[in-house]
């Protein structure tokens, strides 16, 4: 195909629009909870505890300590790594360690999934290790328990690689076009034989199979203390072919962030007097979250808060004395 | 992965008087979650209640 029907071409996916990239913090830029946490063994400190929109799920007993870093490929300046700190050799069946982002089923309708018009999808990041060898990455489908899987390499120890994995498109099962969780994407760092018995996804949609969905040649990245795995640059879009990351602005990022976590720093909020038995602060949030949130507090004086449905601010009160807050954290995270 | 550890659940009403958020303590973490299916700790306070292992109190 000649330059110019390749540019037309890419026109005509959509892919040479701006605002492409499915993914949210894909260059690991924001991280309001902190930047480093322990995170194992067994389930402790799983969730999301420091990038944005990036959490880990895990089970068995590798720990690590999750950070935000400073080392990065050429034109980024933040990466997630993951540093081993207790390793295990021998696997349980079904142990595992995922990494991963959620997507909204609203956000995803341009895919098509589930109709005659379902498009490819392309993945591409950015990730280095001194642990080669194969990896996994998982698309599960949460609304129809449907689930694919490709592998990719790490070719060179501690070099900082492009990768791209194109999903074909799944005619089967669409996503609800809602604010809830339609999709997860797992990076897989361990896996336990079960999650490798049967024949792998590779690319295919399919439904639920625990065998299926780990490459067999998955490596044990929680095999040693010695290893370590960075990602950044990380990217989802429509079509067949990985594009340049698509760079935005920290402030641009971080209002998609707080649409899911927002907190405030230093805030010192305080109430007004409602009426003769009351007393009432209302902070706001940044941006309109994506539900209505779970709100935790560190200090103040009040004795109750309550959340609104607007999704824009909460309420906090007490009766016939003054109230405050000294800062605030509203969480809703798919 | 680990299921929510969740120890407590309260009914707290706004100023309307109307049930609007659950005082919870969620991995020994206390938070005012509000009731929205679409709210991961209510969905899960939801689904200990309706396994029968979780009761939510009804507001003071």
């Amino acid at each position: 195909m000649s330059k110019a029907a390749e540019l037309a071409a890419l026109i005509g996916s959509g892919q040479a629009q701006g605002d492409r990239n499915l993914i949210i913090n894909g260059a690991m830029q924001v991280a309001q909870r902190g930047t480093s946490a322990t995170v194992g063994p067994n389930g402790t400190g799983e969730g999301y505890t420091v990038v944005d929109r990036f959490s880990n799920s895990l089970s068995g007993s590798v720990v690590s300590t999750f950070s935000q870093s400073t080392d990065t490929p050429s034109g980024f300046a933040n990466s997630a790594k993951i540093d081993i700190t207790t390793a295990d050799t021998s696997l349980g069946g079904t142990e595992f360690w995922h990494l991963r982002h959620g997507f909204e089923g609203q956000n995803l309708q341009l895919i098509g999934k589930g109709t005659s018009d379902a498009k490819s999808i392309t993945l591409s990041f950015y990730v280095k290790s001194n642990k080669t060898g194969v990896y996994t990455i998982e698309l599960q489908d949460v609304d129809n328990d449907r689930r694919n899987s490709l592998a990719y390499t790490i070719n060179n120890s501690n070099t900082w690689e492009r990768k791209s994995l194109t999903f074909k498109p799944d005619t089967t099962g669409a996503f609800t076009n809602d604010n809830n969780l339609s999709l997860r994407m797992n990076f897989v760092l361990v896996a336990g034989a079960d999650l490798k018995s049967g024949t792998f996804y590779n690319g295919t949609w399919g439904s639920d199979v625990l065998g299926n969905r780990v490459d067999s040649n998955q490596v044990n990245l929680g095999d040693s203390t010695s290893n370590e795995w960075y990602i950044t640059g990380v990217q989802l879009e429509i079509g067949d072919v990985a594009t340049p990351f698509e760079h935005r602005s920290f402030g641009d990022e971080l209002a998609r962030c707080q649409r899911y976590y927002s907190r405030s720093t230093g805030q010192n909020v305080h109430g007004k007097q409602y009426n003769s038995s009351t007393w009432l602060g209302d902070p706001q949030y940044p941006v309109t979250m994506r539900a209505t949130p779970s709100v935790t507090t560190t200090g103040g004086q009040y004795s109750s808060i309550t959340t609104d449905t607007s999704k824009d601010k909460f309420f906090f009160s007490r009766g016939s004395e003054s109230c405050y807050i000294n800062d605030w954290a509203a969480d809703a995270e798919l | 992965m680990n299921e929510m550890t969740i120890t407590s659940a309260q009914y707290i009403t706004n100023l309307d008087g109307v049930n609007s958020t659950i005082k919870t303590t969620v991995d020994d973490v206390q938070m005012w979650v509000g009731i929205d299916p679409a709210n991961r700790h209510y969905a899960e306070i939801m689904r200990q209640v309706a396994a029968g292992t979780l009761t939510i109190e009804d507001a003071d």
